[in-house]
């Protein structure tokens, strides 16, 4: 039932609006309105009971194992949302001055710094809201940097086939075509062919390091040698920066510049689809560019706090912190949000930080990794095809289902949707698209052992159920709220809002 | 470990199982001299008590001052059920909902604030939101100018905030499409129709259509749209939401309304049968729908349309359907538009959106309904309007412009506003957004807000701290 239906003419609440009935003054007749909008008439009890009872149809991070390969939906600890929620964050305007918010940008530097580090990158602005704006970034950061140079023949993006479909449609975003490279067999990057795409004509190339294909570019050396030796810069897309964290640093690789998904690796909520944030770090030449605002910290003049004093986690009495703005970097690709990001986001990634500090770093790329490698390890064991038996795993690894269809007729999608009735949220499916009928599973290092052999014989379960009830199969889910919905009718007779003449029921 | 449960049995038995002799064999592929991954500038790790003193001492150092700033982020109260609710781990630790049989939570909100936001606007069809305002407004340009075809040059009046047009120059200017800068009238601070009209009949993808403006001035909405589309452009509405509950939708700006409208249920079809096309494209931020002011953000973009124009649309899009029993349900539609199928031909680069807020905006919705949010945006008016009365009576304050104004104002000031600001925010006072460095050619102005959250004696500190600071 939807919301709408549940409506009641006539019902308020009147705890939860303003005691004020007069009508507004003072404006022409011809700019107000005089239609109704859509909008329920329910009790405060009505609208809480259907919103908890809508979030019961879903699966998620804190009710069921979710290897949503590429993803990294690992543990939201509950103590990053309680203290970025603080009354004191919730309630500072962005446009109040810098004065009034020195403990929240006193947490924003402390992130950059972080950040710089665990990513050895020169710079950092935790600016864009999303990894894609944050791609946005680092590409507009490319193109300004060439443009500063007079170098305005750079016309081309170089991305694998492998990549993320955000890279190409970013390159796009800023104004460039887009030249797509192949993977050899072993998953990496095919040299020869980089070799052939690469000229006076690349501005850039974007990589995912380890690749989509949940492996370890082996070259990268030899690739970032290539680029910059036709003058190009390297873009480290941070979708699987988890798994890496604290062993790999992506300035050590020779990148130009990256963008880190902190919903993926610092542990952000998803949210059932953002906010997310997708701070940008770059090498020196790149900083001139980086978006605003960044947050600098000057050392003299304490900051005016209402305690008066420092204290032993470094708060206070040590300097104060403001936003730069164009004054302070005139070459900057400009601002991406009407104010400073997704700051509460930020909070909520800085508080995880502190909680880890630098041996939990460390620790989430080796436990990301070993949970991986053992989930590929079991599997092949158990006769599931690896993509890549003969590479390590990084924090994700590849399963095909062609075998088994080939044999049944039971599609990586079939398993897909029977794992659901298994309590399982299923791997990342048919992408990438390189490997057939593929599974991207990421288990994420905040899950046990126990999980991962639960999930083992989960899918060995319904290995055996493709052979004996393949009807079972194509038919799954059972158990969920709905079964397999029909996405070419609602692609076909666009249903995007409920209208009240024509629908008497719903879900 | 913090967060990671393996014990030391259970490492050996999975190292064992994958044949390596410890965690460090797991890198072997890497590079050795990549391998340094040392850390200096990271902080030892801290348990989650000594964490919660440290973040409770930084929210301690955020000075609170009593608010008078809007500016595209509104103070309003926000009922306490809302988060309540969408902070619910379920709503919370999901992700975009691919797996449609186990996010019909998600999906059917997503449906449903679809529907209150397209209604609000007046519009057929909405996404399930972008980043901001912002960047839903460069979004929206990027569209125009996609569906236009034939032009690249968009005019966006100088009474767009200057901090969306900012953004919205970031985004689009690597893609070569040109804004054009609208002046505003200094007498009534709304957008110069004479100085539209020289732009009459040249190549123009769509007008941007500020409404309240950023002066808080209410634009000649149905005159702009009739223009724009007398141009053969498009009219992209820039609204604040919360104002449509008083203010006419941009559904329905254009030409004037012939007849008094029937009140009630169908009214806005009834409006959609007549000759008026209204606005292309709304966009803007919900902020003032659920999201505290943070600093910022998150907030969420809102972007709705015409039928039309739903396939130029990016960002995810949520339809009704049928499951294989014939039960209604809901999923992620029209995705032959994104970058994860089209990849270079998507139209937006865009994949996760503002999920979490939106869920927020909804329940906020849902429990405020028509009669609450008319209430809030008519209580936010009255006291803007009381507030600018008051401040008037003080020697040399006086309302800059003279176009009708929807619950924010332009004041100008005997003195320099930034010195009158910071004496106000030395009292406790934050009183206003100063307008001097956006626009010098106003003087000593400042932009103020008093929504619900101001009673009597928040207005009269107000004054009093003006009137000191003077």
């Amino acid at each position: 039932m939807l919301i709408f239906e549940r409506s009641h003419p006539g019902r308020r609440n009147a705890a939860q609006a303003p005691n004020y009935t007069a009508t507004v003054s003072g404006i022409p007749a011809a700019l107000l309105r005089t239609d109704q909008p859509l909008l329920p008439e329910a009790s405060e009890m009505d609208v809480v009971r259907h919103y908890t009872g809508l979030s019961q149809k879903n699966f998620s991070i804190d009710t069921h194992f979710y290897p949503l390969g590429s993803c990294t939906m690992k543990y939201n600890p509950r103590a990053c949302n309680t203290l970025a929620m603080l009354p004191q964050f919730l309630a500072r305007h962005p446009l109040a001055p810098d004065s009034t918010g020195q403990g929240v940008l006193a947490c924003l530097h402390g992130l950059q710094e972080i950040l710089k580090d665990v990513t050895g990158m020169a710079g950092v602005s935790l600016m864009p809201m999303a990894g894609a704006q944050g791609e946005f970034a680092g590409i507009a950061m490319i193109r300004a940097y060439h443009d500063a140079r007079g170098d305005t023949a750079r016309t081309e993006i170089i991305v694998p086939d492998a990549a993320h479909g955000t890279n190409p449609a970013t390159a796009v975003m800023c104004g460039y075509t887009v030249k797509e490279i192949p993977t050899d067999a072993n998953g990496d990057v095919d040299l020869d062919a980089l070799r052939a795409a690469t000229g006076p004509q690349t501005a850039g190339l974007m990589l995912t390091n380890p690749s989509t294909l949940g492996v370890f570019e082996k070259q990268i050396q030899a690739i970032q040698k290539i680029i910059h030796d036709a003058g190009g810069l390297l873009y480290y897309d941070g979708a699987n920066l988890n798994a890496i964290l604290g062993k790999v640093k992506p300035g050590d690789m020779g990148f130009d510049v990256i963008h880190m998904n902190l919903h993926k690796t610092f542990s952000t909520p998803h949210g059932g689809g953002g906010p997310g944030a997708g701070a940008v770090g770059v090498a020196q030449r790149l900083m001139p560019f980086l978006p605003l605002p960044v947050v600098a910290k000057e050392p003299p003049s304490p900051p005016p706090s209402p305690t008066g004093r420092g204290n032993s986690h470094g708060v206070g009495g040590e300097g104060s912190y403001r936003y730069l703005t164009e004054k302070d970097l005139p070459q900057s690709i400009g601002h991406l949000s009407a104010f400073s990001g997704n700051i509460g986001v930020l909070l909520r990634a800085y508080v995880y930080a502190r909680m880890l500090g630098a041996e939990g770093m460390h620790r989430v790329a080796e436990f990301a990794t070993l949970n991986a490698n053992y989930l590929m390890a079991e599997l092949h064991k158990a006769g599931f095809t690896v993509a890549f038996p003969q590479r390590r795993a990084s924090h994700e690894f590849i399963v095909s289902m062609k075998p088994l269809k080939d044999a049944t007729g039971i599609s990586a999608m079939d398993v897909a949707k029977r794992l659901l009735d298994k309590g399982y949220h299923p791997p990342t499916t048919y992408f990438p698209m390189l490997v057939p009928e593929c599974l991207l599973i990421e288990p994420t290092e905040t899950e046990s052992k126990e999980t991962l052999d639960a999930f083992v014989a989960a899918l060995k379960e319904i290995r055996d159920e493709a052979y004996a009830t393949p009807e079972l199969m194509k038919g799954a889910p059972h158990t969920m709220p709905v079964r397999r919905l029909d996405d070419v009718k609602a692609a076909r007779e666009l249903d995007l809002t409920w209208k009240p003449a024509t629908n008497t029921r719903a879900a | 470990m913090p967060f990671i449960p393996h014990t030391e049995p259970d490492i050996a038995a999975m190292l064992a199982s994958i044949g390596a002799k410890n965690i460090d064999a797991l890198f072997d592929e890497i590079p050795a001299v990549l391998r340094s991954g040392k850390l200096s500038a990271v902080p030892e790790g801290m348990n989650e008590m000594q964490v919660s003193r440290l973040m409770h001492e930084r929210a301690a150092q955020d000075v609170p001052l009593l608010n008078f700033i809007g500016a595209g982020a509104y103070e309003h109260h926000i009922p306490a059920a809302v988060w309540e609710i969408a902070t619910r781990g379920e709503f919370y630790t999901a992700y975009t909902p691919y797996q449609a049989e186990a996010s019909q939570g998600t999906l059917q909100v997503l449906y449903e604030y679809q529907t209150m936001i397209a209604s609000l606007t007046g519009m057929d069809a909405s996404n399930a939101s972008l980043y901001d305002g912002a960047s839903a407004l460069a979004e929206a340009i990027l569209m125009a100018v996609r569906a236009h075809k034939n032009s690249r040059r968009v005019l966006l009046p100088a009474t767009v905030s200057p901090l969306y047009r900012s953004v919205a120059r970031s985004i689009v200017k690597l893609q070569n499409i040109e804004l054009v800068e609208i002046p505003f009238n200094a007498a009534t601070g709304t957008t110069d129709l004479r100085a539209l009209e020289q732009h009459a009949g040249s190549d123009i993808a769509a007008l941007v259509i500020p409404q309240p403006n950023f002066f808080g001035a209410l634009e000649d909405v149905d005159a702009l749209t009739a223009w724009a589309h007398a141009q053969g452009a498009l009219s992209i509405g820039l609204v604040n939401p919360l104002t449509l509950a008083v203010l006419k939708a941009p559904g329905n700006w254009g030409s004037p309304l012939p007849n008094p409208l029937p009140q009630g249920e169908g009214a806005n079809e009834s409006l959609r049968e007549s000759n008026i096309r209204g606005a292309d494209i709304a966009v803007g931020d919900g902020q003032p729908l659920g999201a505290p002011l943070s600093s910022g953000g998150p907030y969420f973009g809102f972007m709705c349309c015409k039928q039309a124009l739903v396939r130029q649309m990016p960002g995810r899009i949520i339809g009704r359907t049928v499951d294989l029993d014939g039960k209604p349900g809901f999923t992620l539609t029209l995705q032959a538009r994104e970058q994860h199928i089209r990849r270079a031909k998507a139209t937006s680069n865009i994949c996760s959106n503002q999920g979490l807020m939106v869920t927020a905006a909804t329940i906020h919705m849902a429990l405020l309904g028509v009669d609450g949010l008319r209430r809030v945006a008519a209580a936010s008016h009255a006291n803007t309007q009381a507030l600018t009365v008051q401040a008037s009576s003080i020697q040399g304050v006086k309302r800059l412009f003279s176009a009708p104004h929807f619950h924010e104002v332009v004041l100008h000031l005997p003195k320099s506003s930034a010195a009158v600001l910071a004496s106000m925010a030395e009292q406790g006072v934050s009183g206003g957004f100063d307008l001097q460095p956006h626009y010098p050619q106003l003087g000593n102005a400042i932009l103020v807000c008093a929504t619900e959250t101001k009673t009597n004696e928040d207005l009269q500190r107000y004054v009093a701290a003006l009137r000191h600071a003077l």
